[in-house]
């Protein structure tokens, strides 16, 4: 069956609102094309193909909130008529639907609307990247809201709050709040569901490792030198690169923990925690991370931040990291243990990377080392390999010539 | 260019990456990455932009100068002014 669904996109999210279409009926398709763009509490998402063919038909409306594996259009192979494909344009193939999803028609209008104003109509507007692409998608005019965020600027939970007053509660909640208290709502809601079933589920074990930076900070240096801003390297690319080759010695800690078993990945996709402004963190992963190069990893990085802070990514990105790296690199702490994402079972922290009195064959001198910390889970690995591996990270950054 | 000259671009290009932030209440001598709020990732997308607008090439080994807003546009002015 050639059916184009709403993939997973992640432990922790059920369902999407589509909410635009980049193919149309009679287009040819190829796999990894993005066909649409489905609204998340995580922000808008890219959802890719992974067939070739044409695009013969829409099977769900733009607006409406379809859970996970829902048929979202036709993409028929060329040359070969399939009858699953007739089957499904004639509605005989069940198409599931959330029970209290509205029919959101007048979306589309509205967004078209607010696509044409002048961005900057008026005072201007104080609103993050990721919070101004979901009003936009959304049809949400971000002049009627009110921000919540620093100084008042609008940030991405209240885009979200409003798209759940005008969807209604889309799942029914099971718990009532507290009177006085504020309902969880976005991206605040969606962090809590897996952070909480992660404590839960997951027994994690933690261990830290300090790091002497001075081979990696002279390297960084050296490749910079005489480099236009725009292709040079950050300590964080060398970071994510020690993990990955790590990971190839280590697998215990690569991959995901799903139906009581642990399977490893061969290859490592890295999930990179990204910030969002105002509120809320993501970790789409950068794919094959330890076959990349570091110039081609940078760049990966640099795209993948700037599509998150734009609030647009791709679904592929989303649910698939094998492993999470949390860079605090700039934020002034000098350690942090993370919280493991499932179904992953490991998550490296970097803390700031910092000038400290360090012992080297007698001699006490400063240098500038970072804090390595690893939260794995226990279930799959323990903290004899979990040490092993923290050297290992070790290890490639005192040879980043080699990364 | 002139000093205000300057400090509109720098302006500007700030705002493009904090949005958030609103320029006149920072304190224009504390650290320029915590005063909006920006990492490592951001602060590198800054020197690019403002790097291309001016003309100049903002060295790595420079960054040290690059330090608060004020310090900022200093390093700026002496070389783009």
């Amino acid at each position: 069956m050639a059916a184009f669904v709403m993939p997973s996109l992640g432990s922790d999210m059920d369902a999407g609102t589509l909410v635009e279409w980049l193919k149309k009926p009679g287009d040819k398709v190829h796999r990894g094309d993005i066909v649409a763009v489905v609204e998340t509490q995580k922000g808008a998402i890219e959802i890719e193909s992974f067939q070739e063919g044409i695009l013969t038909g829409y099977l769900t409306d733009l607006g409406k909130k379809v859970p996970v594996g829902t048929p979202l259009a036709v993409i028929k192979e060329e040359g070969k008529d399939d009858p699953d494909d007739e089957a499904l344009m004639a509605g005989v193939a069940p198409i599931a639907v959330m029970p209290s999803a509205p029919a959101q028609t007048p979306v589309v209008a509205a967004n078209k609307e607010i696509e044409k104003a002048p961005p900057s109509a008026g005072a201007r507007l104080k609103i993050s990247p990721a919070a101004g692409r979901l009003a936009q998608t959304s049809g949400i005019d971000p002049s009627t809201l009110t921000g919540t965020g620093p100084q008042g600027s609008i940030v991405l939970a209240d885009v979200m709050a409003r798209l759940e007053q005008k969807r209604g509660p889309a799942l029914p909640a099971t718990k009532a709040v507290r009177e006085g208290g504020e309902q969880l709502t976005g991206m605040r809601a969606a962090i809590a569901a897996a952070m909480a079933h992660s404590k839960r589920e997951i027994p994690h074990y933690y261990l830290s490792q300090t790091v002497d930076l001075t081979d990696a900070e002279q390297f960084v240096a050296k490749v910079n030198a005489g480099r236009p801003p725009e292709n040079r390297l950050l300590l964080g690319t060398l970071f994510v690169k020690a993990v990955a080759l790590a990971c190839r010695k280590f697998p215990e800690f690569n991959g995901h923990f799903e139906d009581e078993a642990f399977h490893a990945s061969a290859a490592v996709h890295a999930g990179m925690a990204i910030n969002i402004r105002g509120g809320g963190l993501v970790a789409p992963a950068i794919h094959n991370a330890e076959t990349l190069d570091l110039d081609t990893l940078m760049d990966k990085m640099r795209d993948l931040v700037a599509r998150v802070r734009a609030g647009r990514f791709r679904a592929t990105e989303l649910a698939d990291p094998t492993i999470t790296v949390s860079s605090l690199g700039d934020r002034g702490v000098d350690s942090l243990y993370g919280v493991i994402y499932p179904p992953q079972v490991a998550i490296i922290g970097f803390g700031t990377p910092v000038m400290r009195p360090w012992e080297q064959d007698g001699e006490v001198t400063l240098k500038r080392v970072v804090t390595v910390t690893l939260a794995a889970d226990h279930r799959v690995s323990d903290g004899h390999s979990g040490a092993r591996f923290l050297n290992a990270i070790e290890k490639h950054l005192h040879k980043p010539e080699d990364l | 260019m002139t000093r205000e000259e300057i400090e509109a671009v720098l302006r500007a290009e700030m705002h493009k990456i904090a949005p958030d932030i609103e320029i006149d209440d920072i304190d224009r001598q504390e650290d320029l990455r915590d005063e909006f709020d920006i990492d490592s990732m951001d602060f590198q997308n800054l020197v690019g932009a403002l790097s291309k607008r001016l003309g100049i090439p903002m060295p790595e080994a420079d960054y040290g100068q690059m330090g608060s807003f004020d310090a900022m546009l200093d390093y700026l002015t002496d070389l783009a002014g």
